[in-house]
């Protein structure tokens, strides 16, 4: 199955990217898939990047095909 | 010719809706660069008192963004300067001007006396505790933060609606300022004049509020998107129930054997946990020293590696201490993770 993934505030920056198509094999919660994306990447506090899956917060939920997840990091400035 | 003709020509104004706004009290902590463009546009449509909390002075790098300051007004606090501009703006409102950060002990005293909060601050602490008070005053407030060109917003704690903890329960300790990352004016332009947007909407009872969603913008990319979100009543309830709850920023440091002293003030974050980790504020040192070991290496440090050098030299030359090592580059360069 394929997951559109998109990327935000520090968590784009670090993975270089806004967006990206990824093909999945297996059942994969957006919790797992979460740290598959982040593993690697510079980000000091990955607990803090939530979770969303079309556009609902959602970290438990088990993906299908055609989802698609939003890494949200927050943000503090202003 | 009526000041507020324009609006008030508006079916979702009209004369009650400016007389609602005319009755209502919006508080504003953080005169910065959301700040600024909300406290504009909410004295011109006639909000009949605004609070301004800031407790920093104008700087020659805020006049990019801050758009109430002046080359003139570099030096002076923030607050004082915006009361005196918007009041030339509109003598018709009320400002209460408050040169003091929002603390633990001043926070639901203040927020109690306005009907909404408008957040133009710049670090989680602050809004950690904006959304706590608000929580038990029972008052809506209307978040925004910036991260370079990108922007998040949104109502919370209406109605009932879910909180800033129901989005991020747990803070985080990468509190990363406009000032460390850049930030292009008119982002927290566009952002503070969408909260005020929002403020406008609660008063009048008028249009879509933005509560249970978070929108998410990206000036540069053009692009826009809405998140729903649900309320965790639980971490509501925690608040209710025991209070403001402090944002203790904890992390880890990279050796754990290593002995480390802390000499920042007591407040500064995040905290490092650890045995091994003392933390000495620089006007304790001298009666408190018989606490650092004296036979093993101890890496001394502070925010910036500069308070830390000095703590060395006092610690060296005053109690003969030898095995300190300061650590150059600051808390951060130490942490794990």
């Amino acid at each position: 199955m394929t997951v559109t993934i998109k990327y935000f505030g520090l968590v784009a920056e670090a993975a270089e990217k806004f967006e990206e198509v990824m093909e999945l094999h297996g059942a994969i919660t957006a919790s797992e898939l979460k740290t598959q994306c982040l593993n690697g990447l510079a980000i000091a506090d990955k607990d803090s990047v939530q979770i969303a899956v079309n556009q609902n917060l959602d970290d438990t939920i088990t993906l299908k095909d055609g989802d698609e997840v939003a890494l949200l990091p927050p943000f503090a400035g202003g | 010719m009526s000041r507020y003709d324009r609006q008030i020509k508006l079916t979702d104004v009209g004369p009650d809706g400016q007389a609602k706004l005319r009755n209502a009290k919006v508080l504003i902590v953080g005169v910065g660069g959301l700040g600024c463009p909300a406290a504009m546009y909410l004295a011109g449509a006639g909000v009949g008192k605004i609070g301004l909390m800031d407790h920093d002075k104008v700087d020659m790098s805020n006049l990019h963004r801050q758009v109430l300051f002046q080359e003139t007004d570099v030096g002076r606090p923030k607050a004082v300067v915006a009361k005196e501009r918007l009041e030339k703006q509109n003598s018709d409102v009320a400002f209460e001007v408050y040169e003091e950060p929002l603390t633990i002990e001043n926070a639901e005293n203040i927020i109690k006396q306005y009907d909404i909060v408008l957040d133009g601050t710049d670090n989680f602490e602050t809004k950690y505790l904006i959304n706590d008070a608000c929580i038990l005053t029972d008052k809506p407030w209307v978040f925004a933060s910036i991260y370079k060109n990108e922007g998040q917003l949104s109502v919370f704690n209406y109605k009932n609606g879910p909180t800033y903890r129901c989005v991020f329960p747990k803070s985080t300790r990468q509190n990363i300022s406009c000032e460390a990352t850049g930030v292009l004016g008119v982002l927290p332009g566009i952002l503070g004049t969408l909260q005020a947007a929002e403020v406008l909407k609660i008063i009048l009872g008028a249009g879509e509020v933005l509560t249970g969603k978070l929108k998410l913008i990206n000036m540069m990319q053009g692009s826009e998107q809405t998140i729903n979100i649900n309320k965790r009543p639980e971490e509501i309830e925690k608040i209710r129930k025991h209070g403001i709850a402090p944002v203790y920023i904890d992390c880890d440091l990279k050796n754990k054997e290593q002995w480390y002293l802390d000499v920042r003030e007591v407040f500064e974050q995040p905290k490092p946990k650890g045995k091994k980790v003392l933390s000495i504020p620089m006007g304790d040192l001298t009666s408190r020293y018989q606490e650092i070991p004296n036979n093993q290496e101890v890496f001394v440090f502070c925010q910036s590696g500069k308070r830390s050098k000095n703590a060395i030299e006092i610690l060296k030359n005053e109690f003969g201490f030898h095995n300190l090592k300061n650590v150059e580059g600051g808390i951060e360069t130490i942490i794990d993770g």
